[in-house]
């Protein structure tokens, strides 16, 4: 009787060297390996080649003051004490600002043109037509030229400026109205915006849950309204009407006080808004066409109207559709707020990689910053977008 | 698979050491005579310094000296390509060697000779700072500026000044930058601002750019030094004394009266001095690595200092500047040069 050797052979024991998984992380960590050592000496070289030329290098320039001006601004900043660092902040925010309300503005009115493109009302459809085929295909350059010239070509100067009531004044320097001045009791006022806000949620909440239980409907709108626009009203008045205005007077060249809105702004605003939503209501009309007719047609077997047809059935499905690329929309309005150079709104690029290159002559630490805020602004988009698709996305079971 | 490792390794070994290398180039010179042309940076639109005209051939004062340059090392002042800049690329195309020599009415000053890694070679021309508004404003001095909207360009020590002039003066203001001249101009002329800002020969020459010129004045106040002059890169003190003595030699051909017209009977000249500048005595322009005839090669082709301030800037053109300090030290002016010796 023979005995079978207990022994068995263990595969992958008798060499690491055949082993997939050892093999799979062996080459991955020379890769790594060699991006790292090119990144390294990429950057050592040019660090070297910077000295050979004696151009200054690092970061101290970030401490050091500034001596000039910038117009808009969302932070103090002077000439007078004021450093590269803080210009940098005034140009991020310049360019923040644009871009957060070019992207709401262009949602809306990206919708409304894709919506109106699928209407069935020939001239309203012929119109968003011709608008989504103009815009698209026109530079944005030229447009931001046209735009900033429109803006400013037609307007009186400062000493005839179209008086608007509320003490709001349209010139070519801008739109110049009053400035709010908020006393300490406004802080009631704010404190009852929120509460109104958080009371409207939870009314929200609970009018849904007594919709799915009984199917009795609640004017939602109408109640929200009231709440966030009545509350802080009430409190402003027991208050005692915290708040004064910073009225504009004519002075000898401009309009001197009051909140000031420049027209490099306003063109870049309706640039950007206009260019964007031309790609945006594309992209809802290629979201809402592809969803199903039959979706429509069960939903007008079921009696829904026109209005809450595409509310409540088709956009909530078009959605899915839609989400990518409106993200990448979003990216680009970002991006292309970049052309502001082109007409003087001090954005990132025109502060930051214009003005401080230029008067720091560090080209390398300038340009470095600026793109890793761009990067960084554009993958902050793409992950909300992506948290919010992913809400949206067909839930699959 | 290792084979490719091994060798995309060794690649990249050699690729860094080879970029390593790249630090010990060639002099500048040399490039530029193997090239056989002369990348002159220049101003990308600006009367009497920097402006093609309608034959697309450049002129200005600023181009000719580039003429002269080319001029000197070829013999010929057509060997220049000429690159346009606008205010806030200049430095970066210079120290990138996008181009050899930087002759873009640019201002002197300490940070820019300390730490971009370039100098200036001399001033070309005296200038300062002034500004320029509407006459229907009824302003006739800059101290009643306050509260004015203000144009300038971005990246230059106009925008600077202006700051420190508005402050000093504790005077309020807005300013808007635009990136390149032409913005800034069509702003004004638009209205978007009150008062243009400048070098005073810019102004004069910018406001042949707007609708009715003769609406607009120029305020006497000068409220900087603008040394304007060529810079290079601080890596090749050959290249610098090449273009800093092109510059003095225009200068030193106009105080010893060497004209275009009369350079080839000046050479008979018994001056010593003369004798010196034009190389029939001494090989002074083989030092600097030309031929000793090189001032003979400048004048002829483009003048001395003199003539190419007239007929770019002065009399002859249609800014009608007057020499004022930019004439020689002998009448008056700044411009100095030292001998040929």
């Amino acid at each position: 009787m023979t005995t079978i050797p207990t022994e068995t052979r263990q595969p992958g024991k008798a060499s690491l060297l055949y082993d997939p998984k050892i093999r799979g992380y062996a080459y991955q960590i020379l890769l790594l390996a060699v991006v790292g050592f090119l990144v390294w000496s990429a950057a050592s070289n040019a660090i070297e080649n910077l000295r050979a030329q004696k151009i200054a290098s690092g970061f101290g320039f970030w401490h050091n003051a500034a001596g000039f001006d910038v117009n808009q601004k969302l932070i103090p900043f002077s000439a007078s004490g004021s450093t590269y660092g803080q210009a940098f902040y005034v140009g991020l925010l310049n360019t923040l600002l644009v871009a957060s309300i070019g992207i709401v503005l262009s949602t809306f009115l990206g919708f409304f043109v894709g919506v109106a493109r699928l209407s069935s009302n020939w001239v309203l459809a012929k119109l968003a037509m011709i608008y989504v085929e103009v815009i698209r295909n026109l530079p944005l350059l030229l447009q931001l030229f046209f735009w900033y010239n429109a803006v400013l070509k037609p307007l009186p100067d400062a000493r005839n400026s179209i008086a608007l009531p509320g003490s709001i004044f349209l010139n070519n320097r801008g739109l110049i109205m009053p400035n709010p001045q908020f006393g300490p009791a406004f802080q009631a006022v704010v404190v009852a915006f929120f509460l109104a806000a958080f009371a409207a949620i939870a009314f929200y909440i609970w009018s849904k849950r007594q919709q799915e239980r009984t199917g009795k409907q609640y004017p939602n709108g109408l109640i929200t309204l009231g709440l966030i626009l009545g509350l802080p009203l009430i409190v402003y008045f027991l208050a005692g009407q915290p708040l004064s205005f910073d009225l504009p007077q004519q002075g000898r060249f401009n309009l001197t006080g009051g909140l000031q809105i420049y027209p490099e702004f306003v063109a870049l605003l309706i640039g950007l808004t206009t260019y964007t939503a031309g790609f945006i209501a594309e992209v809802v009309r290629a979201g809402i066409l592809a969803v199903s007719k039959g979706q429509t047609e069960a939903a007008n077997a079921l009696g829904l109207r026109a209005g809450p047809t595409l509310k409540l059935v088709v956009i909530p499905q078009a959605m899915r559709v839609i989400i990518p690329p409106l993200t990448s929309n979003y990216l680009n309005l970002t991006k292309n707020s970049s052309l502001a150079v082109a007409i003087g709104y001090p954005d990132l690029v025109q502060v930051f990689t214009g003005t401080v290159l230029n008067q720091t002559g560090q080209a390398v630490e300038v340009v470095a910053i600026t793109m890793a805020v761009y990067l960084t602004i554009s993958l902050v988009t793409s992950l909300f977008m992506n948290i919010y698709n992913k809400r949206m996305a067909l839930v699959e079971r | 698979m290792k084979k490719f490792f091994a060798a995309a390794i060794a690649g990249l070994g050699l690729a860094v050491t080879a970029s390593a290398a790249s630090a010990q180039a060639p002099s500048t010179l040399a490039q530029v005579k193997q090239r056989n042309i002369l990348n002159c940076g220049s101003n990308t639109g600006l009367a009497g310094f920097g402006v093609p005209d309608a034959q697309g051939n450049w002129q200005g004062l600023d181009v000719e000296y580039c003429r002269a340059i080319a001029a000197a090392i070829f013999n010929d002042p057509n060997k220049v390509k000429f690159i346009p800049l606008s205010a806030k690329d200049r430095f970066t195309a210079l120290q990138s060697g996008e181009v050899d020599v930087l002759v873009r009415n640019s201002t002197w000053t300490m940070t820019r000779d300390a730490s971009l890694g370039i100098v200036f070679t001399g001033v070309n021309y005296y200038d300062g700072q002034g500004f320029m508004v509407r006459k229907k404003l009824g302003v006739t001095s800059a101290k009643q500026l306050s509260g004015a909207s203000v144009c300038t360009q971005q990246g230059t020590t106009t925008e600077l000044n202006l700051a420190d002039y508005f402050r000093a003066n504790n005077l309020k203001y807005e300013v808007v930058a635009f990136a390149s001249s032409d913005e800034t101009i069509k702003a004004y002329d638009a209205g978007r601002c009150d008062a243009f800002t400048t070098d005073a020969s810019g102004l004069y020459a910018e406001r042949l750019k707007l609708t009715a010129p003769d609406d607009h004045i120029v305020l006497p106040e000068i409220i900087s030094k603008e040394p304007l002059g060529p810079s290079v890169r601080n890596n090749d003190s050959g290249w610098f004394n090449l273009v800093k003595w092109v510059h003095y030699a225009m200068i030193n051909a106009e105080e010893l009266g060497v004209t275009k017209a009369n350079v080839d009977e000046m050479l008979k000249s018994p001056n010593p001095e003369i004798k010196r500048l034009l190389g029939t005595e001494g090989k002074f322009g083989e030092t600097i690595g030309l031929t000793p005839d090189w001032v003979v090669r400048i004048v002829k082709h483009v003048g001395n200092y003199g003539e190419s301030f007239e007929k770019n800037v002065g009399q002859g053109s249609l800014l009608k500047i007057a020499r004022g300090q930019n004439g020689l030290w002998t009448k008056g002016g700044l411009q100095y040069a030292p001998p040929v010796r």
